[in-house]
């Protein structure tokens, strides 16, 4: 009903409240080491047993900027665009504890949350869970869309 | 030692040039599953109206915490990262992060504030090109556990 660019949704189509997007994020150790490398974060928190339980956590957990740029993607891929991705903040509330052997499953559903059709955006919310338990709170992203 | 409350409203020098690398792009997409061709592909990228590859939304912490380096690896500081949790994280994009761009940092300590045993610190990275232009601003909180009893 709206112009806008082919294959990307447009901003007139979507409502408060509307679920634009969900998924599911497979994380295990070997996905931990990859983000360390790639982050340039290597606190052995995620990635080695001993000195996280030497902490007190339960086990390994993921980044909790891993989780958070996990969790994005599913913004990104709906928009068509990851450069449309403006503005995105998120609450580290519970970490999540990452498995050897196996992986944790991180749930994501993206909610519309506002629209503000002056500046061309929408606020989409996200719903990040691991084991039905919110692992990241006011998780936001504004997305321009045409 | 607990977080020392002087440091609140310090800002630093701006850093040495970060040059983002494609490759460390495509690195950083593979880690965090983004799956957007733009993130690996100069001709997808292209079509979207970039110069280069395009970095994910979260591209910018690689940035950011080389900067907080300044800060939290300062003994002075007194934050003892064995106590800290990382309590918030936030992306404001000015402009997309781009393979070839070359990014300067100026760290700032925006607050550092008690809250239940908890001292929290708040930082704000201004990232921006060689030439002044603002890319991005990524503010971070930490909360550092206390001294134990």
């Amino acid at each position: 009903m709206s112009a806008g660019v082919p294959g990307r949704p447009a901003l007139g189509d979507l409502a408060v409240g509307d679920v634009v997007a969900t998924g599911t994020l497979a994380v295990d150790r070997a996905r931990l080491v990859r983000y360390a490398g790639a982050s340039g974060d290597f606190n052995p928190i995620h990635w080695n047993e001993r000195v996280a339980t030497g902490v007190g956590l339960p086990g390994v957990i993921a980044h909790g900027m891993w989780t958070m740029g996990a969790a994005v993607t599913v913004v990104a891929d709906w928009a068509g665009d990851p450069g449309a991705v403006i503005d995105y903040g998120v609450r580290f509330t519970r970490p999540v504890p990452v498995p050897d052997p196996g992986a944790a499953a991180v749930d994501v559903t993206a909610t519309v949350g506002a629209i503000d059709p002056a500046a061309g955006t929408a606020r989409i919310d996200l719903t990040v869970t691991c084991d039905g338990t919110r692992v990241l709170g006011k998780a936001q992203a504004v997305v321009r869309l045409g | 030692m607990s977080v020392n409350p002087a440091y609140a409203g310090r800002q630093y020098p701006p850093t040495e040039p970060y040059e983002v690398g494609r490759e460390k792009i495509r690195a950083f997409a593979d880690a965090v599953g983004a799956a957007h061709g733009a993130h690996r592909d100069v001709g997808v990228a292209r079509l979207l109206g970039y110069r280069d590859v395009v970095a994910p939304p979260t591209f910018a912490v690689v940035v950011a915490q080389r900067a907080e380096q300044q800060l939290v690896a300062d003994p002075e500081a007194g934050i003892d990262f064995s106590r800290v949790v990382h309590a918030e994280e936030r992306f404001t994009h000015h402009r997309p992060i781009e393979g070839g761009d070359r990014l300067v940092t100026v760290l700032h300590v925006d607050s550092i504030t008690e809250r239940g045993g908890l001292a929290m610190v708040t930082t704000r990275a201004e990232i921006a090109r060689e030439d002044g232009d603002p890319v991005a601003t990524v503010v971070s909180m930490l909360a550092v556990r206390g001294d134990p009893a």
